[in-house]
């Protein structure tokens, strides 16, 4: 049968020559090869002290952001953890008492917020669904640690400091704060 | 009397404290070639450039717990890693670390003792090392690492053969069996005492005593007695702590001590070619030569490093075809050769 592309090639198990069965030759290309990998540039990023350059959109360690005031935005409507894949957010509601106007934006808060960093695919998901422009996805990675309750990040590491504000205007884009306002959309709704 | 004696002593015991730091940095120096080979960095965190991980590694060994099998023979268990330990660092007893230094008009030669069968006595003590890896594994009763050492024993009998037939032809052109004599026969200078190294008459017999040295020391072509995808970890696969530690030394041990060996009979050993002519002060020159040897030993085990990233392993079939098939027969003709060559040549 004739190949119609032409392409294919009849495999032929040919004797090997006397330097191809003395292996001596081929051995010597293959420390050549090794040698020359030797001296090349190495691949690794030696992390602590080097960190590699991340993409601006760079979906790291999640951030809860206040507002210029410096009160929460966050008001525990739960549809990020609604929005959540992998079910790494849970919280609970609290309702703001008087005197808490300068830390809560709104009469809602949450009064805990816990992301499980080991449950979390760092989808973004849960920035997309926050309506308040509260949590937001940044350019940090989640450091190791030695137990698996450690990774459950709550309130004191998720909240950004006052003093210490992260920026995030990379992601919040005018065009980002554009696609939210359609509310016909599925996930604005 | 006493200040030769006193001299052997400070040789035995630096020679003893070289071996076992030298042997120690290879398994720095076998991380950071296998990382470099495939383009990672390699250990770098424990000192500058990562110079202390031996030791951390050393701590770790013996900080980790210390198991003896319950249906092991415990007695042989425990003789196993001594043996191989104990016939590794032997080996270094014959080997010329360096010509002679002259000290208030006493000639001291630098090697422990110039045992006139030196050859012999390290195949004797290396064919003992065998007994370590096989007590080892018969008495750790399992079938991984009887495999493990019934492997290791018919490989190392059977390349053991080929590396003395190899032997055999360089004896017959230096006609001697002593390390001192044979390195000092590679020495000289420009002028009437001018000597090649014995690479250049003997090519052959040294890539086969090379071929024999990567099995004898279970390096990678051959690692067949420890090979982890297949075995465990061969002959080791009970062991645990400081004796695990023992063998994994000892296999280091005997790769400086091959690397010496090869070094001394091949590659002239402590001598450097024309220092002669250079007029240097006789005790400058010896440990110029004794740092050269070492130099020489470096590559060497760095060449044993450099084949291991490169080669993968033989089957086990395929070891014993070329131990067998190849070596042997090809050995005995470089010493037909060799003796033909002798005889036109007188």
């Amino acid at each position: 049968m004739t190949s119609l592309s032409g392409r294919s090639k009849v495999v032929v198990k040919k004797e090997m020559t006397l330097a191809e069965r003395m292996y001596l030759p081929a051995i010597l290309g293959g420390v050549i090869i090794t040698l020359k990998h030797l001296f090349k540039r190495k691949a690794t990023v030696k992390y602590p002290e080097k960190k590699r350059e991340f993409s601006a959109v760079w979906r790291g360690q999640h951030v809860l952001k206040r507002d210029d005031k410096g009160a929460e935005r966050c008001t525990a409507c739960g549809l990020c953890a609604v929005a959540c894949p992998a079910e790494a957010i849970t919280m609970t509601a609290g309702e703001r008492k008087k005197g808490e106007e300068n830390l809560y934006r709104e009469e809602k808060y949450a009064t805990t917020y816990e992301i499980n960093m080991l449950r979390c695919i760092f989808c973004g998901l849960c920035e997309e669904a926050c309506p308040k422009e509260a949590i937001f996805l940044t350019d940090r990675l989640v450091p190791t640690e030695f137990g698996r309750g450690e990774f459950i990040y709550g309130k004191d590491k998720l909240v950004e400091p006052v003093d210490n504000r992260v920026d995030v205007t990379k992601r919040q884009t005018p065009a980002v704060l554009e696609f939210k306002k359609h509310k016909n959309l599925s996930h604005n709704r | 009397m006493s200040e030769v004696l006193t001299f052997k002593l400070i040789l035995v015991f630096s020679i003893f404290g070289v071996t076992l730091l030298i042997a120690m940095y290879s398994t720095y120096l076998e991380r950071k070639v296998a990382a470099f080979i495939q383009d990672r960095v390699g250990p770098d965190r424990a000192g500058p450039f990562g110079l202390l991980q031996p030791l951390a590694d050393g701590v770790k060994m013996f900080m980790k717990e210390e198991i003896i099998p319950n249906v092991s023979n415990k007695f042989l268990f425990i003789v196993g890693p001594c043996v191989a330990m104990l016939t590794a660092i032997m080996a270094g007893v014959v080997i010329p670390w360096g010509g002679t230094l002259t000290i208030n008009g006493t000639q001291y030669n630098l090697q422990i003792a110039d045992l006139n069968i030196g050859i012999l006595y390290i195949f004797g003590v290396v064919s003992i090392g065998v007994y370590g890896i096989m007590i080892g594994g018969w008495a750790s009763n399992n079938k991984f690492s009887l495999l493990g050492a019934i492997r290791a024993s018919a490989q190392m009998i059977s390349y053991e053969l080929a590396m003395g037939l190899s032997i055999i032809a360089l004896i017959m052109i230096t006609g001697t069996l002593s390390l001192q004599e044979i390195a000092a026969q590679q020495g000289g200078g420009v002028g009437s005492d001018w000597n090649m190294w014995n690479i250049v008459y003997q090519p052959i017999g040294f890539m086969i005593f090379i071929i024999c040295a990567f099995a004898e020391c279970n390096r990678m072509p051959f690692d067949l007695p420890e090979t982890e995808t297949e075995l465990v970890g061969g002959y080791h696969t009970e062991y645990s702590s400081m004796k695990l530690g023992f063998y994994l030394f000892a296999e280091y041990i005997n790769m400086f001590t091959s690397s010496a060996v090869m070094a001394t009979l091949y590659f002239g050993g402590y001598n450097i070619p024309f220092i002669n002519d250079l007029g240097l002060d006789p005790n400058v020159a010896t440990i110029l030569g004794t740092v050269f040897f070492f130099m020489k030993i470096g590559f060497f085990i760095f060449f044993f490093m450099w084949i291991r990233w490169t080669l993968p392993r033989f089957r086990y079939d395929q070891l014993m075809n070329l131990g067998w098939k190849i070596l042997i027969p090809l050995a005995i003709a470089n010493v037909a050769v060799t003796g033909l060559v002798m005889i036109l040549m007188d």
